[in-house]
C-alpha cells in the first residue's frame, strides 16, 4: 500500500511575521523557510505506518517554487521513499493544490493521502477535504489517532466538544491535528542518505491542471495593536481594576 | 443574491456558531436560507426559524444524517445548491471540514475564516495566525466561505420563517461514526462564554490545573481553556486548546494563568476584551497584550484571587 503526502514550504513557525510596508504581502525575504509543521506529523505518520508494515512506500510531495526541494528532501530525511515536486512560481491557492495532487494521486494509486489539516502560512485548512471531494474519497480531518487494517482506516478526531472515531474505506484522506504524533528529528546520516533518494519534477501543465489563482488580494495589513496595560501590584488591586475600570466582574 | 447557512446543531437545539454565522450572512446582505441536516432533528430546524434575518429554513431529516458527516452533508448541498450566491458555515470544526469539500465539486475557491465583509465578493480574513490581515476578492460565482464566530456578534431570535422540508440526498455510506466522547461540562461552552479561565505549562499538572483553576472558575461562572502546552502535557483534554489551530475566543475577559504568550495562542485570544495574565516570569510575552498584569507566583495568587471575588 502507497501512502502519499503533501509537504508545504512555509515561514518558520518561530520566525515574527512583518507585513510589507505596501500592503502587497509578508515579507518572505531571507526568513527562514521549513516545512509546515502539521505535514511533518503527517510524514511522520506515514513512515511510522511503513516501519509498521502497513505502508509499502511513502511518496512526499511539494507544489511550489523550485525551493520546495528541501522541504522534500526533508520529507526523506524523515523517512519518506522519494518524492515529486510540482514545480511551478505561481502562487498556489488550496484548489490548485487539490487539483495537481489528485492528477499524482491518479497516476501513482496510493490508498491513503496524508495531509496537515492546514497549514500556518495561509490558515486555509482547505487542501485535504477538498482532494477527498475531488477523488469522491472519504475523509478523516484533525485526526489524532489513525489505525488502518482490513481496508478500512479508523480514525478518531479532535472536534470542538470533545473526540469522535469514525471508520471510513480505503481509499481516503486523512489529516493530521497535533496530537498524532511528535515528529522524529533527522538524524545526520538519513539527512546524507536522503540526498540520495530519487525527486521526480514535473510542472502543472504536465499534469494538465490550471492553477491560476481564484482569489485576488487586495491588501495584506497588520492587525491592530493591541498595546500593552498595566502591571498591577496585588490581588486587591487586580479585583479592584476589574470591578471598577474594567467592570468585567 | 441569495445565501445559504448550514446550521451546525446536535439535533435538539442549534450551536452558538450557527448565529454568528447568519450575522455574517446579513452583513453581506441578501436572501437568508438555513439548511438544517440532520435525524430528528425538527426542534433545531423550529429554532433555526426563530433566528432574525431567516425567511427559509430547509430541513433534511433522514437517519444517515445523524452524524452529519462531510461526505453526506456535501452530497446534499450539491443537490440544492442552485440559485444560491453564497454558501456560509460557521468556521468550527464542523464548518471547516465540511465547507471545502463543497467548494471543490463546485470548483470555486474556499474563503476560510472571515473577520469582516468588505462587499458581496470582498472579505478580510487573518491570515499567518493572525499576525496579518487580508482583504481578498473572490471571482467565483458562488462563494463558499467559514466564518470565524467571535467576529460577528450573534443575531436575536425574532422571527417566524418558513420552514420547507427538502428531500435527502442518498446516503454516500463512506463514513461511519463509531464513537463520540463529548467532554460533559456544566460550565459555559469555551465559544460562547463572557469570562473564561486559561492554564498553561505553568500549572505544572493536570491536578493543579483543576485544584487551582476550578475553584475561580466557578466563582466567576467562566468557562476554562488552556494553552497547547497544557493539552499537550496531558493536564486537560484537547478541546480545551485556544490558539491558532485550537479554538478562537474574545470573552469579555481573559484569565491567563501560567501561560507565556506564543504567537500561537495570543492567536486565538487577544480579541478578548480584558486580558488578565498571571504569570511568575515579568517578560513573558503574555504581558505585551495584557490590560492588566500580575507579576507573582500562581500557586499563591490563585487561591488568593478565588477569596477576593467572591
Amino acid at each position: 500500500m502507497k501512502i502519499l503526502v503533501p509537504v508545504k514550504r512555509v515561514i518558520d513557525y518561530n520566525v515574527k511575521v512583518r507585513v510589507k510596508a505596501d500592503g502587497s504581502g509578508v515579507d518572505l525575504a531571507n526568513v527562514k523557510m521549513s516545512m509546515n509543521p502539521f505535514d511533518e506529523i503527517a510524514i511522520e505518520e506515514a513512515v511510522r505506518l511503513k516501519e509498521a508494515g502497513i505502508a509499502t512506500e511513502v511518496i512526499a510531495v511539494s507544489c511550489g517554487v523550485a525551493a520546495c526541494q528541501e522541504t522534500l528532501r526533508t520529507a526523506m530525511a524523515i523517512g519518506a521513499d522519494r518524492g515529486i515536486l510540482v514545480e511551478t512560481d505561481v502562487d498556489l491557492q488550496p484548489l490548485a493544490v487539490a487539483k495537481l495532487i489528485k492528477a499524482l494521486c491518479d497516476k501513482e494509486q496510493p490508498q491513503v493521502v496524508i495531509c496537515g489539516k492546514q497549514a500556518i502560512d495561509d490558515d486555509a485548512n482547505q487542501t485535504g477535504q477538498m482532494l477527498a471531494a475531488l477523488q469522491n474519497w472519504p475523509q478523516a480531518t484533525f485526526a489524532s489517532k489513525v489505525v488502518i487494517a482490513d481496508g478500512k482506516a479508523t480514525v478518531t478526531r479532535e472536534i470542538d466538544g470533545g473526540l469522535e472515531t469514525l471508520q471510513i474505506s480505503l481509499p481516503a484522506v486523512v489529516t493530521t491535528d497535533l496530537r498524532l504524533n511528535e515528529p522524529r528529528y533527522a538524524t545526520l546520516p538519513n539527512i546524507m542518505k536522503a540526498k540520495k533518494k530519487p525527486l521526480d519534477t514535473v510542472k502543472p501543465a504536465d499534469l494538465g491542471i490550471d492553477v491560476t489563482p481564484r482569489l485576488t488580494t487586495l491588501k495584506v495589513v497588520e492587525p491592530p495593536k493591541r498595546s500593552a496595560g498595566i502591571k498591577v501590584a496585588d490581588v486587591a488591586d487586580l479585583v479592584n481594576k476589574l470591578k471598577n475600570e474594567a467592570k468585567v466582574i | 443574491m441569495t445565501i445559504l447557512v448550514i446550521a451546525e446543531h446536535d439535533n435538539q437545539s442549534l450551536k452558538a456558531a450557527t448565529l454568528n454565522t447568519v450575522a455574517a450572512a446579513a452583513k453581506i446582505g441578501g436572501d437568508i436560507h438555513v439548511l438544517v441536516a440532520g435525524s430528528g432533528c425538527s426542534a433545531a430546524a423550529q429554532e433555526a426559524a426563530t433566528l432574525t434575518g431567516v425567511s427559509t429554513v430547509k430541513v433534511a431529516d433522514a437517519a444517515h444524517y445523524q452524524s452529519q458527516t462531510a461526505e453526506n452533508l456535501t452530497a446534499l448541498v450539491m443537490a440544492n445548491a442552485s440559485g444560491y450566491s453564497h454558501i456560509l458555515a460557521p468556521a468550527t470544526t464542523f464548518g471547516k471540514n465540511l465547507a471545502p469539500r463543497i467548494a471543490a465539486l463546485l470548483d470555486v475557491a474556499q474563503i476560510s475564516e472571515i473577520t469582516g465583509v468588505e462587499s458581496a465578493d470582498t472579505f478580510v480574513r487573518p491570515i499567518y495566525a493572525g499576525n496579518a490581515l487580508a482583504t481578498v476578492q473572490s471571482a467565483d460565482k458562488i462563494k463558499v466561505i467559514t466564518v470565524r464566530t467571535t467576529a460577528f456578534d450573534a443575531v436575536n431570535r425574532e422571527n417566524a420563517a418558513k420552514i420547507e422540508s427538502i428531500n435527502p440526498a442518498a446516503d454516500t455510506a463512506q463514513s461511519t461514526l463509531t464513537n463520540r466522547e463529548l467532554t460533559k461540562s456544566e460550565r459555559p461552552e469555551l465559544g460562547a462564554a463572557k469570562i473564561i479561565v486559561s492554564g498553561g505549562r505553568g500549572l505544572g499538572s493536570g491536578e493543579n490545573y483543576h485544584k487551582l483553576l476550578e475553584p475561580l472558575a466557578d466563582k466567576l461562572g467562566a468557562a476554562l481553556g488552556a494553552s497547547r502546552a497544557a493539552v499537550d502535557a496531558g493536564f486537560v483534554p484537547n478541546d480545551y486548546q485556544v490558539g491558532q489551530t485550537g479554538k478562537i475566543v474574545a470573552p469579555q475577559l481573559y484569565i491567563a494563568v501560567g501561560i507565556s504568550g506564543a504567537i500561537q495562542h495570543l492567536a486565538g485570544m487577544k480579541e478578548s476584551k480584558v486580558i488578565v495574565a498571571i504569570n511568575k516570569d515579568p517578560d513573558a510575552p503574555i504581558f505585551q497584550v495584557a490590560d492588566y498584569g500580575l507579576v507573582g507566583d500562581l500557586f499563591e495568587v490563585v487561591p488568593q484571587l478565588v477569596g477576593a471575588v467572591g
